[in-house]
């Protein structure tokens, strides 16, 4: 199957550090994979590279087979290939489904008919809705968004993030300062995303059983080195990676928690 | 009691110019951070293209349409060469703002001369209802319900209508709106024409209730206006409302039973909301 996504020779260098280095990687459609890595390792460098927040030294980024060197941030999207946000990127005194509503229509062109009563607008709402149901949001719709909880901003921004309708998805750390009680639910909104078939995921996380759990395949960057890539069963018996990195990530994991 | 009554009505309606010339500069700030001493230019020249049209026509309605569509034009302009090439450079917007200021203020001069120009209220507009002992001024009570149909208007699109929200949205966090692959500096020449027209709207209403107008007005309202989203919170539409008719009333209570403090009553003000509230009455970052 052709890649959705391709990236030759990738490679930033911020002054004399480089963050991502030489990285050569593809994903088929429809398929999960997670990106592992020690902090600094340079995995949300990958993605905002990726996304076109941040433009490359060298190397080049293919989405179906297309260059994406020339195209912006917001270009990308267009195309179907998505955003990550890291931080809780909602708005705060908006409604869940006026946050979703605003992700929505920012498909549209800003034209005259902006000024009509949104209830004209039917579809753009039951798309809203049927986004909140998936990411297990319903009965929250007219909740403030500051007032909900960690859990549910993050969910409520994966919303956010389907809304724009790409093909690829980017999730980073979506568990990121999450309690431990919160955590599956966000486990059950990926699974059901991935069940949909509709969507290409990239993952970054830390928490080692979810991934093994939702992952086609994993990719391990090390020092902005891609160090392997291949199935999850692979990664863990890979030697590299464990010398390397990953009895140091479950140090991590503990000292997190 | 009528006394009373009066000093009210007298400093809703100056509260409903200020208003309209605050509403505007509220959301040009809030949505872009865009500092605009220009603003009070615009209004000036809504008074004298409205004055101006109002004369030639015959008809006050007329007036007020030629001022809010020199406004929109100006407004247009304004973004576009003015202030585009300085966005998120705020020394270089405080300066080419008020360069823009002094040139609109010039060129008032220019088009209409040097001289103060008279402006009547028109005849179904002229006098007074009684109602029992008080009497209240029409032109006033005009102001006042103008100064509520366009807060009903305005905010009606904020919270109902699809370009409102986005609005909304970049007051809070126009980065994000942009990361959602929304043309948000095409939403803000929007805003930033309507505030341009609501600047002109409150130009062309102050004409016949101050009589005269003159180059220089636009300086001493656009402080006031000022005044008012710092009191009220800068993004805040709401909160540019009841900033405007606390301004409003405060200066008209204190002309008559303070005079000696009726300038400083509005900085007086400023002042306390700036010590204990420093981000606004009402606050549209959460």
């Amino acid at each position: 199957m052709e890649p959705i996504i391709r990236t030759e020779n990738l490679t930033i260098r911020f002054g004399g550090h480089t963050a991502v280095s030489h990285v050569n990687f593809e994903m088929p459609p429809r398929h999960l994979k997670s990106i592992i890595g020690p902090n600094g390792a340079g995995k949300t460098t990958f993605f905002n590279l990726l996304s076109g927040e941040l433009r490359p030294t060298e190397g080049d980024v293919f989405f179906k087979g297309e260059s994406m060197a020339s195209l912006s941030a917001v270009a990308r999207t267009r195309k179907g290939l998505g955003r990550s946000f890291q931080i809780t990127n909602v708005f705060p005194n908006l409604t869940v489904l006026e946050n979703v509503r605003l992700a929505v229509q920012s498909k549209e062109k800003i034209r005259y008919q902006m000024v009509r009563h949104f209830l004209h607008y039917k579809q753009l709402i039951e798309e809203a809705e049927k986004l909140i149901a998936l990411v297990l949001l319903d009965g929250k719709e007219h909740a403030i968004a500051s007032q909900l909880s960690h859990g549910e901003k993050r969910k409520l921004e994966i919303a956010m993030l389907l809304a724009l309708d790409t093909e690829v998805l980017l999730l980073d750390e979506p568990t990121a300062g999450m309690s431990l009680e919160e955590v599956p639910a966000i486990l059950d909104v990926i699974r059901k995303i991935k069940q949909t078939g509709e969507k290409t995921i990239l993952l970054i996380e830390h928490k080692m059983d979810m991934i093994l759990d939702l992952s086609d395949s994993i990719m391990v960057l090390f020092n902005g080195k891609l160090l392997a890539d291949g199935s999850p069963q692979e990664i863990m018996d890979n030697e590299t990676v464990q010398n390397a990195y990953l009895g140091g990530l479950y140090d991590e994991n503990l000292a997190e928690s | 009691m009528e006394l009373l009554i009066n000093l009210t009505v007298n400093g809703l309606a100056t509260g409903m110019l200020i208003f309209l010339l605050a509403s505007g500069l509220t959301l040009i700030f809030g949505l872009m951070s865009v500092l605009n001493f220009a603003h009070g230019g615009l209004f000036a020249w809504g008074a004298y293209s409205g004055v101006w049209f109002y004369t030639l026509s015959g008809s006050f309605v007329i007036g007020i349409i030629g001022a809010i569509i020199t406004g929109i034009i100006l407004g247009f302009i304004t973004e576009k060469l003015i202030i585009t090439p300085v966005y998120g450079n705020h020394v270089q917007q405080i300066l080419i703002t008020l360069g823009f200021m002094l040139v609109l203020t010039e060129l008032l001069k220019v088009v209409w001369g040097p001289n103060q120009m008279a402006a009547k209220v028109p005849s179904y507009l002229a006098g007074s209802w009684e109602f029992g002992d008080v009497l209240i001024i029409k032109y006033r009570l005009f102001i006042i319900i103008v100064g509520f149909l366009v807060f009903g208007v305005f905010q009606y699109m904020l919270q109902k209508t699809k370009i409102g929200l986005i609005v909304r949205a970049g007051v809070m966090d126009k980065d994000m709106v942009q990361a959602l692959g929304i043309n948000i500096k095409r939403v803000f020449l929007y805003v930033f024409m309507a505030g341009s027209a609501l600047a002109a709207l409150s130009g062309v209403l102050m004409a016949p209730y101050s009589g005269v107008i003159y180059a220089e007005m636009g300086f001493e309202f656009a402080i006031l206006a000022f005044i008012v989203v710092v009191i009220g919170g800068m993004g805040s539409f709401p909160g540019s409302l009841f900033a405007a008719i606390l301004v409003g009333l405060a200066g008209s209570y204190m002309a008559y039973y303070v005079p000696a403090l009726s300038l400083a009553v509005n900085m007086m003000l400023m002042a306390i909301v700036l010590i204990f509230r420093p981000q606004g009455l009402f606050t549209a970052k959460g």
